[in-house]
């Protein structure tokens, strides 16, 4: 059985019984078997799971990177599935915003050029009254006019994130985003996250295996074997961790 | 986005500056044909106004043959004095002069040898007096029969000086005659000679004599117009007195006229250049493939973040296309600036070598502007587009994982090498054959492009296992074992690399391959054919073939120990209205016997005046057969008719068309230009050389060497030729070298961790150096066996096409072949030198700490 989760309308991001196989033959690698979840708007969301259970690839399919081999996949009202390369470029201009683990910024722009750049290759302005609120709420005005190897690794997590949020997404997808960065830092990053979900209404999916991390969430998906085996609402480091010990056992977690 | 272009353009710009490089270079040549062909055109535009500038109206007689500047001298027929007075009768002439004005008066310097010249005429002149553009400079005008006067170039470069005795060749007399030089003449504006002609100045009869030819006779008569007469009305009432059989042309319309063809001239030559050109630009085209598929491939997470962030595959496209557009701009401008330069500096060479040619100033004609830029920015964007459509493929996906980039099979590659080399040996086939309907030269260049871009793209499959065998030799030692890896670590690259040096080499050793046969076959058939043991002949070292005193002849054949000497003269004739090279021969039976010609029909023992010989090929060509009677128009003289009375088999040596030696009165040059002696059996070649050398005393233009000599000298032409492609071609190689260094220069950028490593577990300086340098020789050494590869095959192929031309042996450059390859060898080193300091340089903590 698929664990269906969250059953709302108001869903960002949508999976609907998602598979993916890689390979074919001997070297057959099933990543996702029947996934199917919803990520309401306004949330922060976070996917977890031990090495190789699938949150990456999940995420992926998620964000039209990768396609699937079976199922749907949908943001907001727009099926992502069986959409063309022009499709997927409009897609990941207006409604999707990424955060990487290694940060991605282009070393030959400044902070600002990069915050900016989805938008200009949009061929859009930015909206001034937002874009502010953006660079206040990241703490970046006095670091603008720098390019990224002036920065430490924080300030540049943080120049990521601007740029993720600054075209306001439908939905932003961020890949282990802390994955990089000292514990302050990493704190200072998914506190920012957190208050934008809170008070900018941002719809945010975070992959990571850092239960820490993983309590800024307002929500868990656990992952284990390419399957959805558990979710926590209103997560803490500690029940986080918990239910990451049980996954090795998927039995109990079944209950 | 076309911000954030320009600023990783700006970023990488020292990578982009090798690429460009070799643009600027193509582009170079391209710009720097065009100025120097310009500013030639210009200059002698302005020499021929200048020459013709006391003349408001010129009547000269119809030539009888018309000659291209390709061919030689164009030769006037004279025309009689009576029409110097019927042209002063016109109403309107304030005076008419009949001018003698014909090319080959050769002076002989005071070093005993003849005054050559490079291009421009050696004119013998009748004196007409001082005018506003010529004055004597020392000395008087000539009055008696042995005194000349001559210009001061001449005088300079004979190293003759007023009151000396000088010897002087002339257009009818070959043989030495003196004369006392009573004066030096120089033009205004302080010039010694316009346009580097040399000029010698007789006493009019004189003139008349020894360079037409004929007493009472003048090449033309130049006319002053009464004041108030235009140029042009004074034209047409001398044309409409002098009637049809005369040309009367303005000063002006002679001066265009002369330039015109002295510029067709010119422009054959811009192509040749402009093909040079586009070898270059091919070499080019390879190297800034590879320089954006590596930028493309080191940028792969950032142009993934592109598409990540929304950017659609057509912006990517876009902006390694603009990347192009601003290195090709770029790389235009500094080439055409360069071009200017290397063209002015050519012209002024040029300049200098034609004997002091007065340059008009240099001039950047529109073609070379528009050349350059158009040149410059396709090349570039021609190139950049492969790398440009993989860098829209690159999935957003990269930018998140370390997406592995799998080899990727090179079956669609070596499918499509196979096919576009199927389709150059077929274009060579065809164009070789004969069958490409009329586009044989296009059709024969089409084929050795694809070949080449067909090669190319086999280049990765075969690079492999040669690559791998060719590194063999360096892995005795670690750092030699690592660089022979990392040259087969990348087939793509290392054959786009290889594959530009491929075309220079392939090019040469194809030339070489072509020329050494044709050379070796020619030699062969002479040593096989020509039995004669002594042949007089000279260096040609102007338009003008050397020639010597008739005399000689007779003299020889008298000599004791000699057999048969055959006389050899030649000209430019019509024959039924076609250009046809003849020549007539002093003795017909001593012609047939030393070359031992084979009669296909009729008789080719005896020649009667009103007939002639003519070779198989020739008479099947123009469908001649025994009997057939032919209209031959010579220089001189009236048109006859000949009859054909025999035909004799075609070889490499002989002329398609033989007259009897009366003819050769009205030739051109009305001397031998080569005569072959066959020696008695018995006489000893060292016994008779001495003697003949004796009678050419007053003939300096020319000499008698033994049979092997006249050979080797006459095939020596080939050598120039070949060593003329060679440095033409150098240009094509010089940017493959570039191409070699920028792909170890990239190679090493991205492999700065991977160094830093090595040099963190004890790789040493020397060793990293040593690693990068077998690296370049391995990559080298495989371009250049590939080019000896592609251009022996290339070279057999057009001998074989041409077995029927006479090449009938195919020799191959062994020597040469090695020595390319011992040359790559030492440009592998060269282009691995910054490189290897570069990656010796790396700080191993910053390198291993390197993202």
């Amino acid at each position: 059985m698929t664990a269906t989760v969250g059953q709302q309308a108001q869903a960002a991001a949508r999976a609907n019984d998602v598979w993916k196989v890689y390979g074919s033959g001997e070297a057959q690698v099933i990543a996702l078997r029947g996934v199917s979840a919803e990520f309401e708007r306004g949330r922060f969301t976070a996917i977890m799971g031990p090495s190789g259970s699938g949150k990456s690839t999940l995420m992926h399919c998620l964000a039209g990177l990768d396609s699937v081999t079976r199922g749907t996949v949908s943001i907001g009202e727009t099926t992502v599935t069986g959409l063309g390369d022009g499709g997927l470029t409009k897609l990941r201009r207006d409604k999707v915003g990424f955060i990487f683990q290694q940060f991605n910024l282009l070393p030959t722009l400044t902070a600002k050029e990069n915050i900016l750049l989805p938008l200009s290759i949009a061929g859009r302005k930015p909206d001034p009254a937002w874009y502010d609120t953006v660079i206040d709420t990241v703490g970046l005005r006095d670091r603008l006019d720098h390019r990224p190897a002036q920065l430490s690794g924080g300030q540049q997590q943080r120049v990521a994130c601007a740029r993720a949020l600054v075209s306001r997404p439908e939905v932003i997808f961020a890949d282990e985003p802390t994955g990089n960065l000292d514990s302050r830092s990493g704190a200072e990053v998914l506190g920012f996250l957190r208050n934008s979900v809170r008070e900018h209404g941002q719809t945010i999916v975070m992959v990571t295996h850092d239960p820490t991390a993983a309590a800024y969430a307002d929500r868990v998906v656990f992952l284990a074997d390419g399957q959805i085996v558990s979710e926590l609402i209103e997560p803490t480091a500690d029940t986080v961790l918990d239910t990451m010990k049980k996954l090795d056992t998927p039995a109990e977690v079944g209950n | 986005m076309f911000r954030a272009t320009l600023k990783s353009l700006l970023a990488r710009k020292v990578r982009l500056i090798l690429s460009g490089l070799a643009v600027v270079l193509g582009v170079m040549f391209v710009s720097g044909a065009f100025v120097l062909t310009d500013t030639l055109g210009r200059s002698f535009d302005s020499v021929f106004a200048d020459g013709f500038s006391e003349i408001d109206v010129n009547v000269a007689a119809k030539p009888k043959v018309e000659i291209s500047e390709l061919e030689g001298e164009q030769t006037a027929s004279p025309l009689p004095a009576a029409v110097v007075d019927r042209v002063t009768q016109v109403p309107g002439v304030a005076s008419a002069t009949g001018i003698v004005n014909a090319d080959g008066a050769r002076v002989i310097g005071s070093n005993g040898k003849v005054v050559t010249s490079f291009g421009p005429p050696q004119l013998g002149e009748n004196w007409t007096g001082e005018s506003d553009l010529l004055q004597l400079r020392e000395g008087r005008a000539p009055q008696a029969e042995d005194e000349i006067v001559i210009n001061r170039a001449l005088a300079t470069t004979a190293k003759v000086q007023v009151g000396q005795k000088v010897g002087v060749l002339t257009a009818f007399e070959s043989k030495k005659r003196e004369f006392t030089l009573v004066g030096v003449a120089g033009y205004s504006g302080d010039r010694d000679s316009i346009g580097g002609v040399n000029e010698v100045f007789f006493t009019t009869p004189v003139a008349q004599r020894l360079m037409l030819g004929e007493p009472d006779t003048f090449s033309s008569v130049t006319v002053r117009a009464a004041d108030g007469v235009s140029d042009e009305a004074l034209r047409d009432d001398v044309a409409r007195t002098l009637g049809a059989d005369f040309e009367v042309k303005t000063g002006e319309q002679v001066a265009a006229d002369a330039s015109a063809s002295l510029k067709e001239g010119l422009s054959f030559f811009n192509k040749i250049l402009l093909g040079f050109a586009a070898v270059a630009l091919l070499v080019g085209t390879f190297l800034i493939l590879n320089t954006f598929s590596i930028i493309v491939a080191q940028r792969t997470r950032e142009l993934a973040l592109m598409r990540a962030i929304g950017a659609s595959g057509r912006q990517i496209i876009g902006s390694v296309v603009l990347e192009a557009i601003a290195v090709g701009l770029i790389a235009s401008v500094l080439g055409l600036a360069a071009g200017i330069g290397v063209g002015a500096l050519l012209a002024f060479l040029f300049g200098k070598l034609a004997g002091g040619l007065t340059l008009a100033g240099i001039g950047v004609p529109a073609a070379a502007v528009i050349g350059s830029f158009a040149v410059g920015l396709v090349i570039t964007v021609v190139a950049a587009l492969l790398p440009a459509l993989r860098a829209s493929r690159i999935p957003p996906i990269a930018a998140m994982q370390d997406v592995a980039t799998p080899d990727r099979p090179l079956t669609k590659v070596t499918v499509a090498g196979s096919l576009v080399t199927g389709i150059g040996a077929v274009l060579l086939f065809l164009g070789l054959s004969g069958n490409a309907g009329g586009q044989t030269l296009a059709t024969i260049l089409g084929g050795v492009l694809f070949a080449f871009i067909g090669v190319a793209l086999l280049t990765p499959l075969i690079s492999r296992p040669v690559v791998s065998l060719l590194g063999a030799i360096f892995s005795w030692s670690v750092p030699g074992k690592l660089g022979r890896l990392n040259s087969g670590r990348n087939p793509r690259r290392t054959a786009i690399t290889a594959a530009a040096l491929m075309v220079g080499i392939a090019l040469v050793t194809g030339v070489t391959v072509i020329l050494d046969s044709a050379k070796g076959s020619i030699s062969a058939l002479a040593q096989d054919t020509i039995k004669a043991e002594l042949v007089i002949s000279g260096q040609q070292g102007g338009p003008r073939p050397p020639s010597f005193d008739p005399g000689v002849l007779d003299r020889t054949k008298a000599l004791p120990g000699v057999q048969l000497v055959d006389g050899e003269y030649g000209d430019m004739a019509r024959i039924d209205g076609e250009s046809t090279w003849v020549t007539a021969s002093s003795d017909i039976a001593s012609l047939r016997q030393i070359f031992g010609a084979k009669a296909t029909a009729g008789d080719i023992d005896r020649l009667g005046p009103t007939q002639m010989l003519a070779s198989s090929d020739t008479a099947t060509s123009r469908g001649w057969s025994v009997g057939s009677t032919v209209n031959v128009q010579l220089t001189r003289g009236e048109a006859r008719t000949y009859t054909v009375s025999g035909i004799y088999e075609s070889t490499q040596l002989t002329n398609p068309v033989t007259l009897p030696a009366t003819a050769a009165k009205d030739f051109a040059i009305p001397q031998p230009i080569q005569a072959f002696i066959q020696l008695a059996p018995g006489a000893r070649v060292a016994d008779v050389q001495p003697q003949v050398e004796t009678l050419l005393a007053d003939s300096p233009e020319v000499s008698v060497a033994d049979r092997d000599a006249f050979i080797k000298q006459q095939t020596s032409q080939l050598d120039g030729l070949l060593t003329m492609i060679q440095i033409l071609l150098a240009l094509a190689i010089v940017i493959a070298v570039l191409g070699i260094i920028n792909t170890l220069a990239l190679s090493v950028l991205e492999r700065t961790r991977e160094l830093g490593l090595l040099r963190a577990i004890g790789l040493r300086r020397g060793q990293t150096m040593g690693m990068i340098t077998v690296e370049a020789v391995v990559i080298s050494v495989f371009g250049a066996l590939l080019g000896v590869a592609v251009g022996t095959g290339l070279g057999a192929a057009v001998v074989e096409a041409l077995k029927d031309e006479g090449i009938t042996d195919l020799i191959l450059p062994w020597g040469q072949m090695g020595v390319f390859l011992g040359l790559a060898a030492v440009i592998g080193v060269v282009a691995a030198v910054l490189p290897a300091v570069r990656a010796a340089r790396i700080n191993v903590l910053g390198a291993i700490a390197h993202d």
